[in-house]
């Protein structure tokens, strides 16, 4: 080897990235690309689908699981899942419900105490994968069970009843309602708050994953755990964290759906969580963790709202819902493999 | 690779080199058995000390005693004349002694910008507009990778498609960017092709010539002598020699490596199996004999 060899090497351009291929290796662009065809699509079949009561319908469709996909997206990205996070939302509800309807505790105290109960129970998952260096997806199907037989069981106890009735006439409920239940007349269409909700979720996750640190050890604990801890990052903390986000989240969208239609079933929830994790998967993340996007997991959240309602418009049986979902999954992650092979060269 | 050795041996003559660390008769066992002992060498600023040893000669017991991972049952281990003991890695990384490990704890699919400063990100704000500066992280890293002679069009790609060469400089770039006094180097050459681990030399040597002390464990002589000033030979945990490059040529370092006596046995049995006009036997013969 001469010196000019080694200078050559080391001098050498990189082949220039064009613009356009660098927007196309972004997470979010094939879940951009399919919400636009789903919208055309329907727009096109069924004249109400874009009119402002359309919008109405399948944005709200799209709020709570996009709320939910947005956290799941970044507890993906960090590298775990968490199962139990379907059943949460209804868990989260219960514990109001039955705390103000039959212990006849303070609304706004109900509500507190099923967030800190909920972060808790995150943050149990993440410990459990932590400590025992189990897979989360063992981990959470075990508290997903264990919630799931909590919420009939306990209600049931306490209720002699399987769904939580006579919210409306708690003290205090019309003080506490707006926030997470009300709605907006535009148009003739009907706008829920929650879609207000699901919109900041998606700014905040956004801010954090690409602006703060915290952003970038869940993409280093997701991508190369190992490296990140002989790097210095954090990693117990950063996943706590992220599993506390996802509860944080379950919580949310278990007032949003309470107060909302001010009663809860003791099974809110049960099987959503396969619905968020494709939804974030139809975004970009990668099962492998290290990389997805937010806006990703809300787009992907966005087209299932369209697709669910659309079929509702286009009066077609609701049952293809989720062989249209299955379809999309598959897709998704063949998509996203390319996308990563390309990416992790050389590995 | 003459004009190569010249250019990387001519430019630090120095007259009276700085010990960083000194280690005198260092050992580790675990329980009864004796992984390593009775090590002893230095690390000069601005000089590069290589460790050479077959697998299992105990090359990375000895680095992790030198970065903090292992302690030392025995023996000394100086840091600018003082004895010290590290508890940790990050006890050894604040002494400023960075160790760049083999897998180099990167992350493939971040981009190369992030992976520079992983773990010590620049902020700028407060509260919660605390906030990264990309800015200055985009700007810093273009322009240590820049004097360590890689010019990035594009800090934004992933690190994973950078080449393996391109990654282990990263590495060393951003440990000597975090105040690394002493670079552990873990067989940086170990995975690369040819003109791959040139490139690797290329910065060890600019790693030295930047004042630092380098300590580069290989198991391959051609690639430690041109970049080496002192030969740390290791077989089964105990030392062979800590040479100074004028006591030892590349010949001597290679043979010795080899286990000169162990070749000319191996010859023998060879000899022995095989029949005597063997070609196998015949070859490794001569390499025994050779030096």
């Amino acid at each position: 080897m001469t010196t000019t060899d080694i200078v050559t090497i080391a001098t050498r351009p990189r082949l220039e990235r064009r613009p356009i291929r660098k927007i196309l290796s972004r997470p979010e662009v094939g879940a951009f690309v399919a919400a636009l065809a789903v919208l055309l699509f329907f727009s096109l079949y069924t004249p109400q689908f874009l009119s402002m009561a359309g919008a109405g319908v399948w944005l709200e469709s799209a709020s709570t699981f996009g709320i939910m996909a947005v956290a799941v997206a970044l507890l993906m990205i960090g590298g775990e899942f968490d199962l139990s996070a379907g059943v949460m939302t209804g868990f989260s509800a219960l514990i109001v419900g039955i705390l103000t309807t039959h212990y006849g505790l303070s609304i706004w105290v109900a509500v507190f105490i099923s967030l800190v109960t909920c972060l808790g129970v995150g943050a149990l998952n993440g410990f459990l994968v932590m400590k025992t260096g189990l897979p989360s997806f063992i981990v959470t199907l075990g508290t997903f069970f264990a919630l799931a037989g909590i919420d009939l069981a306990v209600t049931k106890i306490i209720t002699g009843q399987v769904a939580i009735q006579g919210m409306t006439n708690v003290p205090g409920y019309d003080s506490i309602q707006p926030l997470f239940g009300s709605s907006l007349a535009v148009g003739g269409g009907n706008f829920y708050i929650s879609v207000l909700w699901w919109f900041m979720v998606t700014a905040v996750a956004t801010w954090i994953l690409l602006r703060t640190r915290a952003g970038n050890w869940i993409f280093a604990v997701g991508g190369a755990q190992t490296a990140s801890r002989q790097i210095g990052v954090p990693v117990f903390k950063t996943k706590i964290g992220l599993f506390m986000g996802t509860a944080g989240a379950a919580w949310l969208v278990g007032m949003i759906s309470l107060f909302r239609t001010s009663t809860v079933q003791a099974n809110t929830g049960v099987g959503q969580e396969f619905i968020y994790i494709i939804c974030a998967v139809v975004g970009g993340c990668l099962m492998t963790g290290g990389f997805g996007s937010a806006i990703g997991a809300a787009l992907g959240a966005l087209i299932y709202g369209m697709v669910f309602q659309g079929i509702t418009f286009a009066q077609w049986d609701t049952n293809w819902l989720r062989t249209v979902l299955g379809a999309m999954l598959l897709a998704a992650v063949l998509l996203n493999n390319f996308v990563r092979t390309r990416a992790g060269g050389g590995r | 690779m003459t004009t190569e050795t010249a250019a990387m041996t001519g430019a630090h003559e120095t007259s009276k080199p700085v010990t960083i660390v000194e280690v005198r008769n260092i050992g580790k066992s675990y329980g009864a058995v004796n992984a390593l002992s009775g090590i002893s060498t230095t690390v000069n600023a601005g000089q590069v000390t290589c460790v050479l040893g077959d697998n299992g000669a105990g090359k990375s017991t000895f680095i992790k005693m030198l970065a903090g991972a292992h302690t030392p049952s025995e023996g000394e281990l100086l840091l600018d004349g003082n004895p010290v003991t590290f508890s940790s890695p990050r006890a050894a990384l604040q002494a400023g002694i960075a160790t760049v490990y083999q897998d180099l704890a990167v992350v493939p699919l971040m981009p190369v910008w992030r992976n520079f400063f992983l773990g010590s990100e620049i902020t700028k704000g407060w509260g919660p507009l605390k906030r990264l500066d990309v800015k200055a992280m985009k700007r810093i890293t273009q322009t240590e990778l820049g004097n360590m002679g890689i010019d990035l069009r594009d800090v934004d790609q992933p690190i994973g498609t950078l080449s393996g060469g391109e990654r282990q400089c990263v590495a060393i770039a951003r440990a000597v960017y975090f105040g690394a006094r002493v670079l552990i180097l873990d067989e940086p050459t170990a995975a690369l092709g040819v003109k791959q681990s040139g490139v690797v030399l290329k910065y060890i040597a600019r790693s030295r010539d930047q004042g630092l002390g380098v300590v580069f464990i290989t198991h391959n002589p051609h690639h430690a002598y041109p970049v080496g000033d002192r030969f740390l030979l290791l077989n089964r945990g105990t030392s062979l020699g800590n040479f100074e490059k004028s006591e030892i040529s590349l010949g001597e370092l290679t043979s010795l490596m080899a286990g000169g006596a162990e070749l000319a046995s191996l010859a023998h049995e060879l000899e022995r199996s095989m029949g005597p006009e063997s070609d196998i036997a015949a070859e490794v013969g001569r390499e025994a004999s050779k030096n």
